[in-house]
């Protein structure tokens, strides 16, 4: 990842800022520039999310990328935030605990490394409630 | 103008080593260890947790506890002598997390284990001055120690972080005083990766020596004696030098037990003090007076005078207490400590 691209997503790594259609309450993350079901009658507004939310599903990681091996095995899951989109976290708890609905908040971690020399890149994991 | 504290959050990962879990490793008696230090256990980092990340959740948990706008932030100081960046401010990153950007100023400090309080300090001397409404001084460290050195036993992870104002006050910091000389009893050079030190040095000319003279110069400032305190916490290496430094200067192992976070803790270094002191707020009542002395190595001490408001008990049960920090930890061997402390390297 270059440090340009880190950076333009700090706010939403960092803080979960997403969007909220003030037309039909819905909730993205990712942020979108234009709400999908209102088109041209949309009004988009930041919105920070909570970070709380549930486990949708969940798969562990044994064989981790590159520049993750220290971390395996670790819980990769889709979690569905309580305003409602679904992001993809890491789940920073033991295998055993993981189970599909558990209720999970986010965390402030490091989510990793350019290499020894360069950037750390920061951002959000979650937890067991 | 009063100063004081307006929230405070504390911080520590889920992961702990049993001293005897290191004593076995290398061939040492652990109970004479674990008797002679004091302590049982301490903490330990997860992989992917450093001083920013445990700057960044205690000061979560301070903006939280006390319902805190993080934009109303002037100043963001974080001390520590483990910053991930030798260049790239933590506290940018902190103040980023918060939601604090743009409009403050921010800095890490860096002063052994004292970097923390006197980032206290910079921000009382800032809101004082009225140079801003209100500053958040953190201490955290993911400390150092070489694999067979005898500051393995002890360093841990862990921080504390302080909203400074002058109103909302949880508690009233009246006063405070430093004293520091160049004593070289600990360092660690550019680049290395573990400190060095004097050994037993690092006792009587400088823990003893620092903290000793802050605490009794600012209790002479403020006409003050121990028996007017009804809590005292000073820096925690180990279990040993705080209870005889307390004893030495008069106060009594009463007034230090519920600062004393080192038995199952271990030494968060920049934390370590500031720890102490989230415990005693954690069960603090209005009037209660607290004194605090940090000591940081190479050499300083800085002593606080506080007194707690009625406002803590609004904010207290809003964040995570020390105690439940401390609860459900995850005992690790010496093999996954390796691993969580990056002794283990891979290409």
């Amino acid at each position: 990842m270059t440090v340009a691209r880190f950076w333009r997503k700090i706010p939403n790594r960092y803080n979960l800022i997403g969007t909220h259609c003030t037309t039909c309450g819905k909730h993205y993350f990712p942020p979108r520039t234009m709400c999908p079901t209102c088109r041209r009658d949309g009004k988009m507004e930041a919105h920070k999310f909570q970070g709380k939310g549930e486990v949708v599903t969940y798969t562990v990681i044994h064989t981790a990328a590159k520049g993750y091996e220290m971390q395996a095995p670790y819980n990769l899951a889709i979690i569905k935030l309580d305003e409602g989109p679904s992001l993809t976290g890491q789940v920073v708890c033991g295998q055993e605990e993981m189970e599909i609905g558990m209720r999970v908040r986010s965390v402030f971690r490091k989510l990793g490394e350019e290499s020894e020399k360069g950037m750390i890149y920061y951002g959000t994991k979650f937890v067991p409630e | 103008m009063e100063v004081g504290i307006v929230s405070y959050g504390a911080y520590v990962p889920r992961y702990r080593i049993k001293l005897e879990e290191i004593a076995a490793v290398w061939g040492d008696d652990a109970k004479s260890i674990i008797g002679g230090l004091k302590v049982k256990e301490k903490s330990v980092p997860d992989l992917d947790e450093d001083a920013i990340t445990i700057s960044v959740e205690a000061a979560r948990n301070a903006i939280n506890r006390g319902n805190v706008d993080a934009s109303r932030l002037g100043a963001i100081y974080c001390g520590s002598e483990s910053h991930p960046y030798a260049v790239k401010p933590t506290s940018t990153i902190v103040a980023a997390a918060v939601g604090a950007e743009p409009n403050l100023t921010a800095a890490d400090f860096e002063f052994a284990c004292k970097a923390g309080t006197a980032a206290i300090q910079a921000c009382m001397g800032l809101v004082g001055a009225g140079m801003i409404d209100i500053g958040l001084a953190i201490g955290a460290d993911v400390s150092q120690g070489a694999p067979g050195d005898a500051l393995e036993y002890t360093a841990a992870a862990g921080g504390a972080a302080y909203i400074i104002g002058s109103s909302d006050l949880a508690a009233v910091i009246e006063d405070t005083f430093s004293f520091t000389t160049d004593t070289p009893d600990f360092w660690r050079r550019e680049g290395m990766p573990y400190p060095e030190h004097g050994g037993r040095f690092t006792g009587e000319p400088g823990y003893f020596k620092h903290v000793t003279s802050a605490a009794s110069g600012l209790m002479d400032k403020l006409g003050t004696k121990p028996s007017d305190y009804d809590y005292a916490v000073f820096h925690q290496p180990n279990g040993k030098f705080p209870q005889n430094v307390a004893r030495k200067l008069g106060f009594t192992p009463d007034q230090i037990k519920a600062g004393l976070v080192v038995p199952m803790l271990g030494n968060t270094y920049s934390g370590s003090c500031m720890i102490g002191l989230a415990a005693i707020l954690d069960q603090a009542v209005e009037g209660d007076r607290i004194f605090m002395t940090a000591f940081g190595s190479g050499a300083g001490s800085d002593a606080f005078s506080i007194t707690v408001t009625d406002r803590i008990e609004e904010i207290r049960d809003a964040g995570p207490k020390v105690e439940e920090l401390l609860q459900n930890p995850i005992y690790m061997n010496y093999a996954t400590y390796a691993k969580h402390k990056g002794k283990i390297k891979v290409s």
